[in-house]
């Protein structure tokens, strides 16, 4: 009986994911594969990013690192830290942030620099940007159900989008609020709105100019997935960008 | 009727409830303050309506004669304070006059009725005549109450006016001097490919017509107290805008543009203001303005969402509406300056509130079990505003929203969507009578005031 259950269960998730995949044109991520077994303690390695790696003073930027086979994590400046995360720097002056990792097998270490500039980088006229390129480059950023809180992994991607632009500085950007259907039309019209805002704060205080932004929110009124699950929910609840023309 | 007489006395009523449903006695007790604020009252008058005679018409007058007949006797019935005589156990008689009208034969069983409407209806000439009376059968002395004549152009869209104007007399004299609502209409959106426009229909359902056709998406309608203009929020290049529809004009009016997006706007019943949200600066908080834009006040200043305001119609001095300062959205009322905030609702998803014509209660939508993967739930209620007393007007229908009162009173109209598709649906104010107005994409449906 239970491994019934089970088996229907899992073929429920099986259908659930394929729908999903069918319709949202979401790629499948196959699991990464097993660590190949090892007979001695491999050696550590770390990565460390800083995005954008260029900022405007009082700007901010997030600071992302990653470790293997480490027992012992410190950034330069920050201290002690866990063996991946991200955390949000803002420096005054240009910095170059040092993560050393070790463990039983040796150690490693790496760097990433984050620049504060003086002055505004220089206009650039008349960039004619193609729209499936300013899509790959700047990418939305997702929501948790009736929130508008910026979480941590919007928090990369906005971060992202900023560098993007501060590199492009004649984009204007258009930010969309989008809702999942669920729940009310005119408040999900108001709650689109405040999650317009949210990702245009981010990307103000990621030094964009507010005046290159403006916001408009679709609330339910425009879905980019039709399914009634939590996955495709997800995909309609984002602060996406289009360019302002 | 007369045997049952007893048990249907107030007071054996009562025990013979409490009785029957002794664990379930409170909800008797519910049903009850609703059906008083909403005049619905206990018991209904026993009402006739005899087809109309067709005197000396022409060719015209049967088929106009079947659309006066059905749209008298689905006014009186959806009026909500009458127990009908059905077409069945009416005397197979058309008395045309009072002298043509034999009151025992309705008064008798099986039509037992205590009111009888009759009259006439002839097509000559291209006009349409309607000869209306209604007669008291308790009382053979002096029996008319209503004798009323009616003359326009002969058509179909006449013989319905004709009809619900005979309908609204009869229930403005039988319902307690509360004007009848069968001459009112119901302002709604309709998604078309892939705009949405403001679209107008009689309170029916019949003639459903487009207002707007603006080519984008246009919602959240609302009709003035005067009748003459709609107010919407219209996506233009720039976010959403509020918009006037002139109705006597036929056309856009101008309404000045606000800094940020601009939603749901909402009439004082004095016509004098609107209010609406705005996010002026990426919040959207509720604001007030004169008609015609000028003298915009912010009144709210709450982080997350403030929307969907509706006035006290009462005394245009108090404002409801839907926060998500708590983070899930709740009703909230308070003076029309922002002071005096009061949380309605104690938890849930509540959303679009509509303040009832009296000032007594609030209708919303409400789904009280809500959270991420709850199923569901999502109804239609009502709130005595005094005691926060609440009642649930439907069940298990899917989901429904944006409430809107009927100027009576009695009547509430409202959004269902169900198996993917929205529609508009009526119902008594007590959640009984529950029919269907639309089908297809409509949705945020908004009872005119008169």
């Amino acid at each position: 009986m239970r491994t019934l259950h089970h088996r229907h269960f899992a073929s429920l998730i099986a259908v659930a994911t394929l729908t999903f995949a069918a319709g949202c044109h979401k790629k499948a991520v196959p699991p990464p594969p097993p660590p190949p077994p090892e007979a001695t303690s491999p050696a550590p390695t770390a990565t460390i990013s800083v995005t954008p790696d260029s900022i405007n003073p009082g700007g901010g930027a997030v600071l992302a690192w990653k470790t293997t086979d480490a027992t012992e994590i410190s950034i330069d400046g920050i201290g002690t830290v866990n063996a991946y995360g991200t955390q949000n720097v803002t420096p005054a002056d240009s910095t170059t942030y040092h993560l050393v990792a070790r463990g039983p097998g040796g150690s490693t270490d790496a760097t990433a620099r984050l620049t504060v500039t003086a002055a505004a980088a220089p206009p650039s006229t008349g960039e004619n940007m193609d729209e499936n390129v300013f899509e790959q480059n700047v990418k939305p950023a997702f929501f948790d159900y009736d929130s508008y809180e910026i979480r941590p992994d919007a928090q990369t991607v906005l971060a992202q989008d900023a560098s993007y632009l501060a590199a492009h500085p004649t984009l204007k950007v258009v930010i969309g609020g989008y809702c999942d259907d669920r729940g009310s039309a005119e408040y999900n019209l108001a709650l689109g709105e405040n999650r317009a805002n949210a990702a245009k704060q981010a990307l103000v205080n990621g030094g964009i100019a507010p005046d290159r932004i403006r916001t408009v929110s679709y609330g339910k009124e425009k879905q980019f997935c039709t399914q009634a699950d939590e996955a495709c929910w997800q995909q309609n609840r984002r602060a996406g960008f289009s360019l302002d023309r | 009727m007369r045997a049952l007489k007893g048990i249907s006395s107030p007071r054996s009523r009562l025990l013979f409830l409490i009785l029957l449903f002794l664990p379930f006695g409170w909800k008797a007790g519910a049903q009850d303050w609703v059906r008083t604020g909403t005049n619905l009252g206990a018991a209904r008058i026993r009402l006739a309506a005899a087809d109309f005679n067709p005197a000396a018409g022409d060719a015209q007058t049967p088929a106009l004669k079947t659309t006066f007949d059905t749209t008298l006797y689905n006014d009186l019935n959806n009026a909500g304070i009458f127990d009908m005589v059905s077409k069945s156990m009416a005397p197979p008689v058309t008395p045309a006059s009072p002298q043509q009208m034999n009151l025992a034969q309705w008064a008798a069983a099986p039509a037992s009725a205590a009111m009888v409407a009759f009259g006439s209806l002839a097509a000559t000439g291209g006009r349409l005549a309607v000869y209306g009376y209604l007669f008291d059968a308790k009382n053979p002395e002096s029996p008319q109450i209503l004798g009323k004549q009616y003359n326009e152009a002969a058509s179909q869209d006449n013989a319905r006016l004709i009809a619900h104007r005979f309908a609204d007399e009869i229930i403005t004299r039988l319902g307690g001097g509360i004007s009848g609502i069968a001459e009112t209409h119901i302002y709604y959106v309709a998604k078309r490919g892939g705009n949405k426009e403001i679209w107008q229909m009689d309170y029916d359902g019949q003639g459903q017509h487009a207002i707007t056709h603006l080519g984008t998406l246009s919602l959240s309608p609302r009709v003035s107290p005067d009748n003459d203009r709609i107010a919407f929020a219209s996506l233009e290049r720039q976010g959403w805008a509020i918009r006037m529809f002139s109705l006597v004009l036929g056309r856009p009016v101008s309404f000045p543009s606000m800094v940020g997006n601009t939603l749901s706007p909402a009439w004082s019943s004095n016509g004098a203001k609107i209010a609406f949200s705005a996010s002026r600066n990426g919040d959207p908080e509720i604001f007030t303005a004169d008609a015609n834009g000028a003298n915009v006040k912010q009144i709210t200043t709450f982080k997350g969402p403030d929307v969907s305001p509706t006035w006290n119609p009462k005394t245009s001095s108090q404002i409801a509406w839907c926060s998500g300062r708590t983070g899930l959205p709740q009703i909230y009322m308070m003076d029309s300056d922002g002071t005096s905030v009061q949380r309605m609702t104690d938890g849930g998803y509540a959303t679009s509130p509509s303040w009832s014509p009296n000032g007594q209660f609030l209708a919303f939508a409400w789904n009280r079990k809500y959270g991420p993967g709850a199923p569901g739930g999502q109804d239609i209620y009502i709130m005595d505003i005094a005691s926060k007393r609440w009642t649930q007007l439907t069940h298990d229908e899917g989901r429904q929203d944006f409430p809107s009162w009927s100027p009576d009173g009695r009547h509430i109209v409202f959004q269902r969507e169900k198996g993917g598709g929205s529609e508009i649906w009526t119902m008594l104010a007590d959640g009984t009578e529950q029919h269907r107005l639309t089908q297809g994409g409509d949705s945020m449906p908004n009872w005119s005031w008169k």
